[in-house]
């Protein structure tokens, strides 16, 4: 064994002195009192959420009609739809023979996005689907069947039939779920990101980081204060995450309330706390990234401003995508590395196909890789103005290889 | 390579058998050359050459802004050197070995809510120590310096002195073999100088290697055995404290009733004048080729009413003004100055 490596800390064993020391120094201040205090602030912030939520599933494809009557009366209907299109609010239909399946099972067919379907006959309609969208849907479907009787013909009266679920209104809920974790993953890895650079900040001005950077690598700094912060969420997540489950359990039941996630609630959850630690491993490697440059407060206010634009632009990007999975724009916010755990949470809460969550994960993993060695690097060279002016390429990416001092 | 086979310095009170031979015949604890470091653009460093030998009080002497702290970040290894070479015990990776080196640096730095006793501790961890036998080493270091009274107190609650003192044990926790000091005196009263004084030396008897920059040069000709003058970022000097004094010739010092008068002539143009505060006059010169008597007789001839008048050897002060220059001294003197303002 090199006597040296009797000498010092291995970068790892020096990132877990700075760790343990932030998470301790943090875990007793008023910031992490802030923090447990997020969700009751994600609250408030939700329901302006809530009405970007709402406006993302209107934007989202609505639910169709599943015509089921004769060819002669669908013909009918068809045309009386056609009639009425532009004339009123109304939603669009979709014609299915007469005995090809049944109406509970059209509705649960995740390749239609059906609200109800139409059965019986013009003059006896019959609507089958969710309570609150039949009944919404009842008065304009006899308009319809008016209409596509004749001129003179009396608004026929809708038999109702209430299933417990259709797809639409699952995709409705799922499509609540995911914006509700988006929102919670943006404001997560914001507070985080913000108390990381806080921390770096003020280590700088109370000079700590003199004696840190005389004694460990500045890559351990770096790494040791990127993963207090995680250990510090996961504190606070632990916190929420005992009480919800608490509420849950000895509370009434309400769990039926919630919309279920496509994944399951389960997966859901571990996804979900995967895809957080992942987004604040790339967002807070900025964030430290940009700490390491600035020399005063005022410094900092300015360098994070992008960085702060940058991850808006990334939540509303996901918030968007998430509306209409499959297409480009989810594919771009799926792979575009910052955005990529925000647009798969959103998928989770949608979508119950697992491989691209491993796809995104071992993408991510890259991603977080490359951000914190990065990130690392760059820390070591601006946070004490060290290094050649003009680093080598070959070494831009090396954690521990260093030509000499560090 | 040889120092790293022991890693831990002998006890205290023990006199290292490194402390005991000459510092020329010891193996070099430091050795940099031609050390270069600019920023964005300015030349703060310029071809630094250092050689400390292990055991040695080792003082980098010079006035602000002469790149004193740089030299020794670059020697620590926090900021690389654009150009030039360093090695600390062999090892041109100081990190390599931050087990064997203790660094004081000159803008002080302790987390605020800490207590005293975990600073020490958090200080020592970082060099390698647990955390429960940096604790227990820093309540004895913390019991051993009087400071027992206030390792359960935060680091706000402490005055200036006392933050510094915690400071330094917790350089020196981990028991290093290479002390690095920036300023150390800096901010201390006479007292704690004293104090701090005499711990340097107690390293040294110990075998500890320190090196010390400051820019009051009595601190360094006390401890000192080694110096490197450093003005603009160059070192024009490095050397013995005694060859440095010995570089320039005995000096001079006259003591007169009159300023002025036909006695003058028989001083050079470039004596050095000072005024004290009973009104008499201080020159400072080499002594004339002519010799003391001649010189003698031409001041009673010429009226100087001579108070005192003897033959010094020079100090680290008027050789700092022969090797640096005039307006390095006089820069060296304002630092004193607002230092102890401060």
């Amino acid at each position: 064994m090199n006597m040296a490596d009797k000498s010092r800390l291995s970068l790892w064993q020096a990132a877990w002195v700075v760790a343990r020391r932030d998470f301790q120094a943090i875990l007793f201040s008023k910031a992490f009192l802030l923090f447990l205090l997020g969700p009751i602030f994600f609250g408030a912030i939700s329901i302006g959420a809530g009405m970007l939520g709402a406006k993302a599933a209107d934007s989202a494809e609505p639910p169709r009609l599943a015509v089921m009557l004769p060819a002669a009366e669908a013909e009918a209907i068809v045309r009386a739809h056609r009639d009425l299109d532009g004339l009123i609010a109304i939603f669009p239909i979709e014609s299915v023979a007469p005995g090809e399946t049944e109406p509970d099972a059209l509705l649960s067919d995740r390749a239609r996005n059906l609200g109800a379907v139409l059965t019986g006959s013009l003059a006896r309609p019959r609507l089958t689907g969710t309570q609150d969208q039949i009944e919404s849907w009842q008065g304009r479907v006899s308009l319809l069947a008016a209409r596509a009787l004749g001129p003179d013909a009396a608004y026929p009266s809708v038999a109702l039939e209430r299933t417990r679920s259709s797809m639409a209104s699952t995709r409705s809920a799922q499509t609540g779920t995911a914006t509700a974790a988006i929102t919670l993953l943006f404001l997560l890895t914001m507070l985080l990101a913000g108390m990381v650079l806080s921390n770096l900040v003020e280590e700088k001005a109370n000079k700590i980081i003199e004696i840190l950077a005389a004694a460990i690598p500045m890559d351990a700094v770096f790494v040791g204060k990127l993963f207090a912060m995680l250990a510090i969420s996961f504190v606070g997540i632990a916190v929420w995450g005992s009480l919800g489950l608490a509420g849950l359990t000895l509370g009434p039941a309400t769990g039926a309330a919630l919309p279920t996630p496509a994944v399951g609630w389960p997966l859901f959850v571990a996804l979900f706390v995967l895809y957080f630690a992942l987004a604040y491993l790339l967002i807070g490697s900025v964030f430290l990234t940009v700490g390491s440059m600035a020399a005063t407060v005022r410094d900092v206010q300015t360098l994070s401003m992008p960085a702060t634009i940058l991850q808006l632009a990334v939540f509303f990007l996901a918030t968007f995508a998430m509306t209409d999975i499959g297409s480009p724009v989810e594919l771009f916010a799926a792979v575009f590395p910052l955005s990529s755990p925000y647009a798969m949470v959103g998928r989770a809460a949608q979508s119950p196909e697992l491989l691209p969550h491993l796809l995104a994960i071992g993408w991510q993993v890259a991603w977080v890789t490359i951000f914190v060695r990065g990130g690392a690097t760059l820390f070591r060279r601006r946070v004490m103005k060290s290094g050649p002016a003009k680093p080598k390429t070959k070494r831009r990416f090396g954690l521990a290889r260093r030509p000499t001092g560090q | 390579m040889v120092m790293l086979t022991q890693t831990e310095a002998p006890p205290r009170g023990e006199t290292s058998a490194t402390a005991q031979r000459p510092s020329r015949e010891r193996p070099l604890a430091i050795e940099a050359k031609g050390l270069v470091k600019r920023f964005d653009g300015t030349l703060a460093v310029d071809g630094v050459d250092i050689a400390v030998p292990e055991g040695a009080i080792y003082g980098i002497l010079g006035p602000n802004g002469a790149g004193k702290t740089t030299t020794l970040r670059m020697l620590l290894g926090i900021i690389d050197p654009d150009e030039g070479v360093r090695r600390i015990f062999g090892h041109d990776r100081p990190h390599d070995i931050a087990r064997l080196i203790g660094y004081l640096p000159e803008e002080r730095g302790l987390y605020p809510t800490m207590k005293c006793d975990e600073a020490i501790a958090f200080m020592g961890a970082l060099r390698g120590l647990t955390l429960e036998e940096g604790r227990k080493r820093g309540r004895e270091l913390l019991e051993a310096h009087g400071l027992g009274h206030a390792i359960e107190r935060q680091i706000r609650q402490l005055s200036k002195g006392m933050a510094q003192t915690v400071q330094l044990l917790g350089t020196l926790v981990h028991r290093p073999q290479l002390v690095v000091l920036d300023e150390p005196f800096s901010g201390l009263d006479a007292i704690n100088q004293g104090k701090l004084e005499a711990m340097i030396r107690e390293l040294a008897a110990e075998g500890t290697t320190v090196i010390f920059s400051t820019h009051v040069i009595h601190h360094a000709e006390r401890l000192c055995d080694d110096v490197a003058i450093i003005a603009g970022g160059r070192v024009p000097y490095a050397g013995s404290v005694d060859a440095a004094r010995d570089s320039i010739p005995a000096q001079v010092r006259l003591e007169t009733r009159n300023r002025d008068g036909r006695w003058r002539s028989a001083l050079p143009d470039d004596a050095r004048h000072d005024i004290k505060a009973n009104g008499a006059h201080f020159w400072y010169f080499p002594v004339p080729e002519s010799g003391i008597e001649t010189l003698l007789k031409q001041l009673i001839e010429g009226e100087a009413g001579v108070l005192s008048l003897s033959i010094e050897r020079a100090g680290l002060h008027d050789a700092f003004v022969e090797i640096a220059g005039a307006a390095a001294a006089r820069a060296l003197e304002q630092d004193k100055a607002a230092g102890e303002d401060a």
